[in-house]
């Protein structure tokens, strides 16, 4: 049977996690579809449709889908599921919130976040905080499941050709709407997708000294992440957190500026290949998994790491 | 309107955790329990729903074996009203949890219900989606607030990009993310009185539940160890083994 994932989108551009997903599902089974569920959403179909290894895309395209809200969007995966073996999406906060939801419908478990794939019906997935890592094995009919981006290389965004076949279900469940979003506006690579990070947490004192990171953000590309206590002090937004339950990363390079490294921390950053720790305390947990340490107060440590990169 | 909050009991968050040498599960011999901390976010919420006057009570509701008991006390003594412990062995699959938090909102009634956004054990984040797809109901994952409009409830929620509102008919299954608010510590007297606030035990039977497996734990293993780092004594060192030895420069 076939595998459907579902593409993360904004109803013009496919999200890059789609394409860890597509990675992580080629590996469950041959005949992949893609999902592109929203309103206006044809160009995000197009673009499912280069992804190479798909071969065949769905586009439900319905004024019900365009937040992608949870109540609708599990009535439709679940309607769906009935001719898949296996149904995948990214875990990221759209997939973590409608995928459950498909999977109560369908009487079925789901895999959360998982890290590899041994066969069409064994996973690996990290618990507690990643200190884990679980090798579970799934006896339901249809097997659902969310993806870890990090661990699973980008399928090739082109060089596919599917066929695109419209669904007409429209599943309104009419018990909730969207209201409103603040989205945080950045030139900057997102923090999941970058290959340089560098974060801060409280030692940084308040959000203008972020101003510091960014410049050495600037001159590497890098993203700017943080810790939940720099996010919690409000000196910089939600979608910077890095963590257990904010986002997992694993850049080529992470910086850790100001940040103790509490085990929630690590969860979220220990799988960037170089690991960088700038911090005053010499006895921090974040210099046990660093690289390269450098013990420093970073109010004179990261000017002069700008000036010398 | 009665809110129901459910509470798991986890390992301390503070503590790192071992795989057992037979590589069947962790040791959690001897280390110290505790509330999950989005639960117990999830019990701040509830509480201060009924000191504003919104919440006519709160209940709270535990599944696992007896000992989860001690985590119920503890959403007493943070001011719910009373518990219902539902007996199961230990870590119960999420879909069985959601089955039997299923009939007890049939029992109960409430108007909200409110639930970590994830157990920091299994890390899961996907009981509360369950719950709302068994019930219907709609639902507000990742709180970070939470304001009760009428038959409605505004739910803005910590999404990858930033932040999202949605309007939930109620009833409704909010999660809580950890902005929500900052929970209290209980008091002594408010510990002692939890201890005679009224918990019911029930079972699965009682509920007319029937558990399933639906998945089997093969083995657990220890993350991949990091390679030990070197200190560096100054900037450039930094720079320079950055560009020359990692090669990421
Ligand atoms: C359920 C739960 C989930 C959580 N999820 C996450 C998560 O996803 N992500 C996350 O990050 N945390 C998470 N946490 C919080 C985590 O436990 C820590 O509290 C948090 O990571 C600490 O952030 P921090 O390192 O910035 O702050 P602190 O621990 O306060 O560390 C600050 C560091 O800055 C250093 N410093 C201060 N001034 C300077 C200076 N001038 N120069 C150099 N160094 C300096 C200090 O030496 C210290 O090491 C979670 C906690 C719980 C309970
Ligand atoms: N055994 C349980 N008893 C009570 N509540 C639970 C249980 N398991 C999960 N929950 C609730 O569901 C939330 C999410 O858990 P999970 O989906 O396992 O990450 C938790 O924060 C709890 O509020």
């Amino acid at each position: 049977m076939a595998i459907l994932v579902i593409a993360e989108h904004d109803n013009s551009t496919l999200k890059g996690a789609t394409l860890n997903a597509v990675t992580a599902a080629s590996q469950m089974g041959a005949d992949l579809h893609l999902l592109v569920a929203g309103a206006g959403c044809g160009a995000a179909a197009e673009a499912a449709a280069q992804v190479a290894g798909v071969a065949k895309v769905l586009v439900a395209d319905n004024a019900a889908y365009e937040h992608q809200l949870a109540e609708n969007m599990g009535k439709l995966v679940a309607e769906l599921a009935k001719d898949y073996s296996h149904i995948v999406s990214p875990a990221t906060t759209t997939g973590k919130n409608f995928m459950p939801r498909v999977a109560a419908l369908l009487d079925v478990a789901q895999l959360s976040d998982i890290t590899a794939v041994e066969s069409e019906n064994t996973f690996q997935r990290p618990i507690y905080a990643g200190n884990a890592i679980a090798t579970v094995e799934s006896m339901d009919a249809v097997k659902v499941i969310t993806v870890r981006g990090t661990a699973f290389d980008a399928a090739a965004a082109e060089g596919g050709s599917a066929a695109v076949e419209t669904v007409d279900a429209a599943h309104d469940a009419g018990i909730s709407s969207f209201v409103g979003e603040e989205m945080a506006q950045s030139d900057r690579p997102e923090l999941t997708a970058a290959d340089v990070i560098i974060s801060g947490g409280r030692g940084m004192g308040n959000g203008e000294n972020f101003a510091l990171l960014e410049k050495v953000a600037d001159k590497l590309g890098a993203a700017v992440g943080a810790s939940r206590a720099a996010v919690d002090a409000g000196f910089v937004p939600n979608d910077m957190q890095v963590g257990q339950t904010g986002k997992i990363v694993a850049p080529e390079l992470y910086i850790a500026v100001g940040i103790s490294g509490a085990i929630q921390h690590l969860a979220g950053m220990k799988d960037s290949k170089i690991i960088v720790a700038i911090n005053k305390d010499e006895e921090a947990p974040i210099f046990s998994v660093a690289d390269y340490g450098l013990v420093a107060d970073l109010f004179e440590a990261v000017p002069e790491l700008e000036q010398k990169i | 309107m009665k809110v129901l909050v459910t509470v798991k009991r986890v390992i301390d968050y503070n503590v790192k955790v071992r795989v057992k040498s037979d590589n069947t599960d962790v040791d959690l011999a001897n280390v110290k329990m505790a509330l999950n901390p989005f639960c117990e976010i999830a019990v701040e919420e509830a509480v201060r729903l009924k000191e504003a006057g919104t919440a006519s009570e709160v209940v709270v509701v535990s599944i696992g074996p007896k000992t989860c008991q001690e985590q119920i006390r503890t959403a007493l003594a943070l001011g719910a009203d009373r518990g219902i412990q539902i007996e199961t062995e230990d870590m119960p699959e999420s879909l069985n949890v959601a089955k039997l938090l299923a009939k007890v909102i049939d029992e109960e009634q409430p108007g909200l219900v409110i639930m970590g956004k994830q157990a920091i054990d299994s890390d899961n984040n996907q009981t509360g989606q369950m719950l709302a797809a068994l019930t219907d109901m709609p639902q507000g994952t990742f709180a970070s607030e939470v304001k009760i409009d009428g038959d409605k409830v505004n739910v803005t929620r910590e999404v990858d990009g930033g932040l999202q509102t949605v309007a939930l008919n109620m009833p409704a299954i909010v999660t809580t993310d950890l902005r929500l608010n900052e929970p209290r510590y209980a008091s002594l007297p408010n510990i002692m009185k939890a201890k005679r606030k009224p918990l019911d035990v029930k079972t699965p039977a009682d509920l007319g539940v029937e558990l399933k497996a639906h998945t089997k734990l093969l083995k657990v293993t220890p993350p991949a160890e990091r390679q030990a780092g070197i200190m560096v004594a100054s900037v450039d060192e930094l720079v320079d083994k950055l560009k020359n030895e990692a090669k990421v420069l």
